[in-house]
């Protein structure tokens, strides 16, 4: 059995990273490179909380639930690219005698805190926030990958991503994931054991489920030997505890005398244990987060109102809608050929961390790619077509990011008599959103100076920032673009001719 | 106590001597960046043989056939066993029938001539400003060129080596280090629109060796031009004008802006044939500052009614 786990570990791990190394434009062939994101069941939980709606694959998370009303927790150990991980990292490092390994693979109170913070994201999704991805095992790793390791393996050379990226506060998200890789030195599959909100959630499940672990109480010598691999911390010597159990088999391996077996309910098995929680402190937990939330709604961000450096990616949902629903998994970020998608910061509050932000500065939205709405897992990115990005028939208009705006005091042929508009060649749209007078005005010394000096179409405009990249004016470009105007919001609007705004 | 002597005496003297071997002006150590000189990949001119070959039809292998056979054939420009550069402009997102690059058929049709000729290798590339890897695909050439039996090479960052220009405005800057290694270099330009320069022609298509910062060049776009066409002197130029981007270049996306020239313009003198080609915009030489200042450089002639010109019409 375990050797069998240990190949389904390789094989889904290898799966997980084939996938994330599948996306991209020159391998993307559409390839399901989100299937581990979708096969969720807290995301899609949660996500069906925050927008009431199982959105296309999210269905997936059906495979993974429903069994694990029948055999318990197996995806823990055989599927999760993270629990496969963190028992690969804890297994090197684990040079102890076997007595230290019974204590350590001993339940500890601390295991409850998974289902605590279980709780914090359900109640926050139920009022409409969708902060799972924060903890979620697979946003987590897809997460650290695109903006940790793969970047990282860029920079020694292993070409992942075609071009290095670069991400903003990655290494926030890197020394997160080290961190929790080193924990199993201290405690074995740590992340799993205390803080996986999934492996709550399907620890939940687990309770009903007629297949488990079964210790046949005469047979049964009370030696231990099962605890010394114990990968849940499951007391499978003892009063299994169901909720806990990542069904890894190591202990029916362990087991001198045979006492143990996986199956249904037989004469002469020991009881089990149900859920380890203190009433109390869930319902102290229930009430801060219910306080919390509207207080946290009560905070100005983009949910609130439209923020000028909000700039979201083609056909993302409107903001209310857009959080209820992206994950920050950084599908988006890994496909994005320019690097222009980054992990946000704080920029639309703290709802919005690590969700896709464009950052011109960086990158540019490329104007025929549509990548990001194809490997978001969720929809909050749609699956928009180029033609529909462009606005080609039958659609009527472009998709908009947002609007450029000349800052005339930077700009070369306005602030300085000097040509340029390379703004104007860089533009895709046809015609081009950026035109040009042509002006002669007296330079320094009195001699005319013969310009073109350039203004944005806003009719035209799409906000694809290729025009704040590319100008010379590197440090903080002359023209920038910010989110007004974009399709997505029926408020966020300035033009009269393009619809009074509804709100 | 002689011994303390003897250590506290070394250490001062091995201190003193350290210092004065790392001991600098220069607040931070580095290797001095040596600028290379770009090779003139230019052949002997030849009077038996016209300036400029235009030839105008609808299959475009047998066009690029007739220019090359037309200026000597391509034994003329490639030796056996020679490195080959092709350059066409691979600058945009952009699919063929966009006109924003050079047709895919005219690259692979130069390929396959220069495979023909024994050239030892063809590698075709430019820098895109576009998402590089979009640009190759999308624009046809990577796969076209591939099939011929070139090899595409995108550039990356460390692609470009410190280059002497010797120009007026460009004195050093980054080039693509396969120009450098290349033995023979054909330069494979589209006629686009230009608002600032007017036209992109086959001078402006240098800008696609250089990285750095080009988009600083539009400050004095002419003498960028003519600066960049001063370095790099290619042994053949072959103009795909087969489609021709007429508005919002060099950028284009809207079919409406392209129009169906089905002409190739090849050459060796790049001023005549830049100015051959501005009948596409309605601009006479006069109105394009670069070509004069190419003139004044003796980089060839915007009168090309002077010239041996030979047109011809295929099927």
């Amino acid at each position: 059995m375990r050797a069998l786990r240990r190949l389904y570990a390789a094989f889904f791990l290898g799966l997980f990273l084939l996938f994330l190394w599948l996306s991209d434009f020159k391998r993307l062939q559409g390839y399901a490179v989100d299937l581990f994101l979708q096969a969720d069941p807290l995301t899609a939980l949660a996500g069906w909380l925050t927008s009431g709606t199982l959105y296309q694959g999210m269905a997936w998370a059906l495979v993974i639930l429903l069994p694990t009303f029948f055999f318990g927790r197996f995806f823990c150990s055989w599927i999760c690219p993270l629990g496969i991980l963190n028992q690969f990292t804890g297994w090197l490092w684990s040079g102890l005698r076997p007595s230290e390994h019974y204590t350590l693979n001993a339940y500890r109170p601390s295991f409850r805190l998974k289902y605590y913070l279980l709780a914090i994201l359900l109640i926050l999704a139920a009022g409409g926030a969708l902060q799972t991805g924060l903890l979620d095992p697979i946003a987590l790793v897809t997460r650290s990958f695109i903006a940790g390791l793969f970047p990282a393996a860029n920079a020694v050379g292993l070409p992942v991503y075609l071009q290095a990226p670069l991400f903003q506060g990655g290494v926030v998200l890197a020394l997160l994931f080290i961190a929790l890789i080193v924990a199993n030195r201290i405690l074995p599959r740590f992340w799993c054991r205390v803080i996986c909100p999934l492996g709550a959630l399907l620890g939940v499940a687990a309770l009903v489920s007629p297949f488990r672990i079964r210790r046949n109480v005469a047979a049964c010598t009370g030696c231990k030997k099962c605890l010394e691999f114990c990968q849940g911390g499951c007391d499978p010597h003892d009063r299994l505890r169901v909720s806990e159990c990542h069904l890894c088999f190591n202990c029916l391996e362990q087991c001198p005398e045979g006492a143990l077996r996986y199956g249904m309910v037989a004469e002469g098995d020991s009881v089990h244990r149900s859920l380890d929680l203190d009433k109390r402190r869930l319902l102290e937990t229930v009430v801060a987060v219910a306080v919390f939330h509207p207080m946290a709604n009560a905070a100005l961000s983009s949910h609130a109102a439209a923020m000028p450096g909000v700039i979201r990616p083609p056909g993302s949902l409107p903001e209310a809608d857009f959080l209820a629903r992206c994950i920050k998994c950084a599908q988006c970020m890994r496909v994005c050929p320019t690097n222009v998608l980054q992990p946000a910061l704080l920029e639309g509050g703290l709802n919005g961390l690590w969700t896709p932000v464009l950052i011109n500065h960086r990158g540019y939205c490329e104007h025929h790619c549509v990548l990001c709405g194809q490997v978001c897992p969720t929809g909050a990115i749609r699956a928009i077509s180029v033609a529909e990005k462009l606005g080609s028939p039958p659609h009527a208009k472009p998709v908009k990011l947002g609007t450029a705006f000349f800052d005339q005091g930077r700009c070369l042929p306005w602030a300085m008599h000097t040509p340029c508009i390379v703004c104007e060649e860089v533009c895709p749209t046809s015609p081009k959103a950026i035109w040009y007078k042509k002006v002669e005005l007296p330079g320094r010394n009195g001699q005319p100076v013969a310009l073109k000096q350039p203004y944005v179409d806003p009719g035209l405009c799409i906000g694809c920032g290729i025009c704040e990249n590319k100008c010379p004016v590197t440090d903080m470009a002359a023209i920038r673009v910010t989110s007004v105007g974009e399709t997505r919001s029926s408020a966020n609007q300035m033009l009269l001719k393009n619809g009074v705004p509804s709100r | 106590m002689l011994r303390e002597l003897a250590l506290a005496g070394g250490l001062a003297v091995g201190t003193g001597a350290g210092g004065w071997l790392v001991f600098s002006r220069e607040p931070v150590r580095h290797d001095p960046v040596v600028a290379r000189t770009l090779k003139d990949f230019r052949v002997a001119a030849d009077p038996h043989y016209p300036v400029l070959a235009v030839v105008r039809g609808q299959r475009v292998e047998a066009m690029v056939r007739e220019a090359v056979e037309k200026l000597g054939g391509m034994s003329r420009f490639i030796a056996k066993g020679d490195t080959v550069l092709l350059k066409p402009n691979i600058g945009w997102d952009r699919q063929p029938q966009q006109a924003a690059n050079t047709n895919p058929e005219v690259v692979a049709a130069l390929v396959r001539l220069c495979r023909e000729a024994g050239a030892k290798r063809v590698q075709v590339s430019d820098f895109s400003l576009n998402d590089p890897p979009r640009c190759f695909q999308r624009s046809g050439i990577e796969q076209a060129a591939r099939e011929a039996g070139g090899q595409v090479i995108l550039p990356g960052q460390n692609d470009f080596v410190l280059t002497r220009m010797d120009g007026q405005m460009l004195k050093e800057w980054p080039v693509v280090r396969f120009l450098h290694e290349a033995d023979k270099v054909i330069n494979i330009p589209v006629a686009k629109h230009h608002s600032l320069s007017g036209c992109t022609l086959a001078m402006k298509n240098w800008y696609g060796m250089i990285g750095g910062r080009r988009n600083q060049l539009h400050q004095d776009i002419h003498t960028s031009i003519a600066d960049l066409a001063s370095a790099m002197r290619p042994t053949l130029t072959v103009m795909d004008a087969t489609r021709v981007l007429k508005r919002n270049g060099p950028t284009g996306g809207n079919p409406d802006d392209v129009s169906e020239e089905n002409t190739l313009v090849a050459g060796l003198d790049e001023v005549a044939i830049d100015s051959w080609s501005l009948r596409f915009f309605d601009l006479q030489p006069t109105q394009v500052p670069y070509l004069a200042l190419g003139h004044a450089r003796g980089l060839g002639t915007p009168d090309w009614r002077s010239l041996n010109v030979v047109e011809s019409q295929i099927g």
